[in-house]
Order: structure tokens, then sequence, then C-alpha cells
């Protein structure tokens, strides 16, 4: 494939948008696998956590008495994969009563104008 | 008189769910809040007043595993009372009827 970036084709700048709340819905879970698997094809990626996307990064998520997998330590991980764009709208922080402290990972607090050109900016946009 | 279990199981972010059964709940019924619902007993958030205006009329309960996997058990209103599955049942049984704003 003349296109994959490992072998010198065009990077791509990918844009995550995430704007639904973890364990609810299947969404936040389903986007952070996508986001790894873009990941491992090297191309540029940012993630944009608005509205209850905020709510997938916070910390303190203990899923025991739910049963169910609490995938919010792969957040951290995604360092590792040179994932380190985090993007987080700063109204839907605070409309939650949340800071970047509440946050597992270091984010960039980023304003609704900022965060639209942001997704301006990129190639690719998949939303979840 | 009949006493009425109300559950939510939307975000109050994203859907008006909550917002329509705090507007028909009685005063002296529950509110149970289950999974993304559960963010409504969280503190300082824009629904947070809301929310403390319904406890002067009805009793309202949130689900703690719901609660603890989403982080927010530190943040819970005073006023809201947790529930484990069991308590869930136990409010299912105590009351006449049941009535799930989906």
């Amino acid at each position: 494939m003349e296109e994959e970036a490992g072998a010198g084709g065009k990077v791509k700048k990918f844009l995550y948008v995430n704007r639904k709340a973890p364990y609810g819905t299947i969404y936040a879970l389903e986007s952070l696998e996508v986001v790894l698997i873009g990941a491992a094809f090297e191309q540029d990626v940012s993630l944009a956590f608005i509205g209850d996307g905020v709510y997938q990064l916070t910390k303190g998520q203990d899923t025991k008495a739910l049963g169910v997998k609490n995938f919010s330590p792969a957040f951290r991980a995604l360092d590792d994969y040179d994932v380190n764009k985090l993007y987080v709208d700063e109204a839907s922080l605070r409309a939650r009563g949340l800071s970047a402290e509440d946050l597992l990972v270091p984010v960039e607090v980023v304003s609704t104008e900022r965060m639209a050109e942001i997704m301006e900016g990129q190639d690719v946009v998949l939303s979840f | 008189m009949s006493k009425m279990l109300h559950t939510v199981n939307k975000s109050p972010f994203e859907h008006s769910a909550l917002e329509t059964c705090l507007r028909y709940a009685r005063q002296g019924s529950s509110v149970l809040l289950i999974e993304d619902a559960v963010y409504a007993a969280a503190r300082d958030t824009a629904v947070a007043q809301a929310v403390q205006e319904a406890l002067k009329r009805v009793q309202l309960y949130a689900l703690a595993p719901d609660v603890e996997a989403r982080g927010m058990q530190n943040r819970v209103l005073d006023g809201v009372r947790l529930v484990d599955y069991e308590g869930f049942v136990d409010l299912v049984v105590e009351h006449n009827a049941v009535q799930a704003w989906l």
C-alpha cells in the first residue's frame, strides 16, 4: 500500500472526538481501541474531549462492583504510543464541576474557539 | 396514597430524562439514579442546583457501583443516598410501582 506511513507514505492528522461518558455506552471504549489502532500505524493522532466525554478521563474510576473492565488506566499508556495531544473543552469541565487536576493524565484545557481551530486543522475526524 | 420509584439512567447533560422525571415526581416519591444518570448526583455541576431543589420534595438515591465506576464517589451531594444492588431491590419492593425514564 503506497499510503503506509511506515513505508514513507503521507502521515495524516487524525482527531478523535469523544463526547460520551464511559460505561453507560460502548462508545468511549471503542474510541480508545480505534485510537490505539491508529497510533500503531504511526499517524498524527489527537484526542478531543467535549461534553460528557470529559468524564472518560476522571480519576478514581473503580468498576469492581459494576463488574466491567475499568479502561481508564489505558489513557495513561497513550503516551507510550506517542499519543500525547489530548485537548479538553474548558466549558465542559466547568459545567461538571471538574478541573484538570481531576483528570488522570496531563491534558491541554482549551476554549471552544481553540478546539474549533484544532478540528479545522485535521485530515480525518472520527466521532464517538 | 401510592408511592412511586422513578429510575433515570441518562446523563443530565445530554438528555432531558432527569429534568422531565423531576417535573413529574410527586412529593414523597423516590428517584434512583443509575448508569450515566449518577453524574447528576455530583457536587458543583451545572445541574446540582436543580437536584438540590428536588431533594426538598423527593428522596434521591444513586446506585453505588455506577457512582464508583465513574469516579464520582467523593463528589456526591449531601442528601443523595447511595444504595447497592440489594438496596435497589429493596427500593423496588418498598414502592408500589416503578417508572423507568429511559
